[in-house]
């Protein structure tokens, strides 16, 4: 008999949860920004059900701001495998003034109203996001199943013990629960899965030349909506993405990795976390991410 | 030939559990700073958090202590997951806070893991504390303890001390019925290092593992596999295109055991008897599957599955029963009165349930039970008898983890009241005292 090794007990955990909430959920849905961790999700909610579709959507919240081979990359998954994609636009409420361009351009933050707005007249009842518990401290601290109130919050205190693999996934009206089938994987698994299983991902996680700036000690992509300031110049480097976010505030790496092997043995020697790295909404402030969190966030 | 160095790593699920102060979020920080998975931006903030609190040496403990509040407040709210990896492992580690809700967390932390760290600080010993955590694990049946004896180099590294904790928590745990050899004690200072990842030069007289290697190297069992197979169907895959014609499929993750193709196996409640004919995976059919994976099962004749069914060895099958005894952690803030009415989630099924008697209670501080103790409040373990709406097919929680174990959930708010093992575990957390205080405490008699 083949012994289930790190990533198949990962694997089964995964697909476990997919079809808990397939089981108890009127109206499941899964994130899919296009990012490596959505297409894992997404890649585990397929083999969950295989033969049969994935019986759910998926919600892209766009921030408008985003690199074209990303959306192509959506788009294209999308129809390989027929499902249903619903956009929340960040634009959309920028453009009939329900939110309001921040003075540094920055769109994550933004993202938590249409997200909530989305979940509310679309009546979601589970939210799938690939959310992992090593990214950061205050995400170590968050459940398989999180319950979040009919404002999208977290409330640290009020979650649920969870215990064995039983899930209570029991919520009121108007609750919903964000749900978190790769919680116990790290950066690392997730790209040994993806070489693993040869999952497709957009060309912008692999080693590619790029006109890029220099942000906070970030390399941004040179675009309309990204910049560069007048002091900032533009220079061609060979670079690629550890994270996929709001253009304006994620950053490249300098990096040769032009296939899945070098990527693996990139980050397996690197010595800063992918969000430290990559992502100035989260340098904000120490508490940044729990503060996001509670305010209804991923 | 395949060496072992060629071999995926497997996964291993701990706990850990302490008291106050003896060091917990450092012996952790040091798991995780010795075994280099902590990222260079992740420790400059701890150097600097560091030097802003005065301290000379980075603090560890800055590296698990992961919500403002719990910053601010200096201590730990909740279980916090870690994750570290060596060649040969994958480690999932539950870090459970021992003062707040020490039950609640413990039980928690405890449900999943395959092994539980305990500390003791080498200047106290064995606390009380530190004896209602190791009863807590027995009860949840966590197969392996070790006894991290912390702060080894405040004791100047004494062998006398380090054999007298050991020898105390060793006679303690196995009046709690674990086997010799699955409880392993270790002089460690996770302030500095000693015998975490490195071996210690100041503790020549141990000759045993380091925490690291113990924790690399012991035999673990994840999943029930020397146990009857038992499946809960989560969901029907149902589809029919050219390919897969009038597909149905009972999906699940199997909970004990093991499933070959061509098995007899009974579907629970209904007692209905089939073979299976087909193991299938999105990778391809499989011969057999084991505990721990997720498989969709073909039966070879049509029967009525929905989700909540369980599939079970038709040789040796669970009893089918609507009243059974269990031992209850209780989690919330509602106290459990006799008569309750709750939902009980055992495996994919969700029944109503009445806690018809509360028969006794665990007395934590003399390791004894109190017979009807007339309500259970907030982290306190009783023993009940439950009776459900519908039967459900449950085994005893010390024979099996999984389909012994379900949750007592509360109708109205759908807040989950406590951790629920069918027979009788809390009997076997009475362990007398005078045997294992040694000559430390005298009862008074009656």
């Amino acid at each position: 008999m083949n012994k289930l090794d790190a990533l198949d007990r990962l694997e089964s955990e995964a697909i476990h949860i997919f079809r808990e909430v397939a089981g108890e959920f009127d109206r499941p849905v899964i994130l899919f920004s296009g990012g490596k961790d959505s297409t894992v999700l997404l890649h585990l909610a397929v083999k969950a059900f295989w033969p049969a579709p994935v019986p759910f959507p998926l919600l892209h919240v766009d921030t408008g701001h985003n690199l074209d081979e990303v959306i192509e990359f959506r788009d294209r998954t999308v129809e390989r495998y027929g499902l249903r994609l619903v956009v929340a636009s960040v634009q959309d409420f920028i453009d009939d003034g329900r939110l309001e361009e921040r003075p540094d351009g920055t769109r994550n933050p933004l993202q938590t109203v249409p997200l909530l707005d989305s979940i509310t007249s679309n009546k979601f009842d589970a939210v799938f996001g690939g959310g992992r518990r090593d990214e950061e401290r205050a995400r170590a601290k968050e459940r398989i199943f999180s319950l979040r109130n009919s404002f999208g919050q977290w409330e640290p205190r009020r979650q649920r013990p969870e215990l064995w693999n039983l899930y209570n996934g029991r919520h009121r009206a108007g609750e919903h629960v964000r749900v978190f089938p790769l919680s116990n994987w790290t950066e690392l698994d997730v790209w040994r899965y993806i070489q693993r299983e040869n999952i497709d991902l957009p060309s912008i996680y692999y080693a590619h030349r790029r006109e890029v700036f220099q942000r906070d000690g970030m390399w941004l992509t040179a675009g309309p909506w990204f910049g560069p300031n007048a002091d900032e110049t533009v220079q061609e480097l060979t670079i690629r993405y550890r994270t996929v976010g709001d253009g304006s505030c994620t950053g490249a790496i300098q990096s040769d990795a032009a296939d899945i092997e070098a990527v693996i043995a990139e980050v397996s020697a690197s010595r800063l976390t992918e969000r430290g790295a990559t992502r100035a909404d989260d340098r904000l402030s120490e508490a940044a991410m729990e503060d996001r969190k509670r305010e209804g966030y991923f | 030939m395949t060496t072992l160095r060629d071999l995926p790593p497997d996964l291993l699920r701990l706990a850990t559990a302490g008291s106050v102060d003896d060091g917990k979020s450092t012996l952790v920080g040091r798991l995780l700073y010795d075994t280099k998975s902590v990222l260079a931006d992740t420790l400059d903030a701890v150097h600097r958090a560091s030097v802003d609190k005065g301290l000379s040496t980075p603090d560890l403990s800055l590296l698990v202590d992961g919500l403002r509040s719990e910053r601010e407040q200096g201590i730990t709210i909740d279980v916090a997951y870690r994750y570290f990896a060596t060649p040969k492992r994958s480690f999932v580690l539950a870090d459970t806070p021992g003062h707040v809700q020490y039950t609640r967390n413990t039980v928690t932390g405890a449900s999943t893991a395959q092994l539980a760290v305990l500390l003791v600080d080498a200047r106290k010993g064995v606390l009380e504390q530190t004896r209602r955590h190791a009863a807590v694990l027995a009860l949840l049946g966590v197969p392996q303890l070790v006894l991290a004896v912390n702060k080894i180099d405040l004791v100047d590294y004494d062998e006398g001390i380090f054999e007298v904790i050991a020898k105390e928590f060793t006679d303690h745990a196995t009046a709690l019925g674990y086997p010799i050899g699955s409880v392993l004690s270790i002089p460690v200072s996770a302030l500095v290092g000693d015998n975490v990842v490195d071996r210690s030069a100041h503790t020549p007289w141990y000759t045993g593992p380091t925490l690291l290697e113990h924790l690399e190297n012991v035999p673990v069992e994840p999943d029930p596999h020397h146990v009857p197979f038992r499946f809960p169907v989560q969901y029907v895959i149902r589809t029919n295109t050219a390919e897969h014609t009038d597909y149905r499929g009972y999906a699940g993750l199997v909970a004990a055991g093991t499933v070959t193709k061509g098995d007899e196996i009974v579907v629970l409640p209904a007692g209905l008897r089939t073979t299976v004919a087909r193991i299938d995976t999105h990778d391809g059919e499989l011969d057999e599957a084991e505990a721990g994976r997720s498989v969709t099962l073909i039966l070879a004749d049509e029967i009525d599955i929905t989700r909540g069914d369980l599939i079970a060895a038709a040789v040796d099958a669970p009893a089918v029963t609507d009243e059974f005894d269990a031992t209850l952690a209780w989690l919330s803030e509602k106290a459990l009165k006799p008569g309750a009415r709750v939902l009980v989630k055992h495996g994919a099924s969700t029944v109503q349930a009445i806690v018809a008697d509360l028969h006794a209670r665990f007395d934590e501080q003399k390791l004894s039970t109190v017979a009807t103790p007339g309500a259970l409040q907030l982290n306190e373990i009783g023993q009940v008898t439950i009776r459900t709406a519908e039967p459900l097919p449950v085994d005893d929680y010390s024979v099996n983890r999984r389909t012994g174990a379900f949750l007592v959930i509360d109708a109205a708010d759908g807040s989950t009241l406590a951790a629920g093992l069918v027979g009788a575990g809390l009997s076997a957390l009475e362990t007398d005292r005078s045997t294992t205080d040694g000559d430390a405490v005298v009862s008074p008699g009656p």
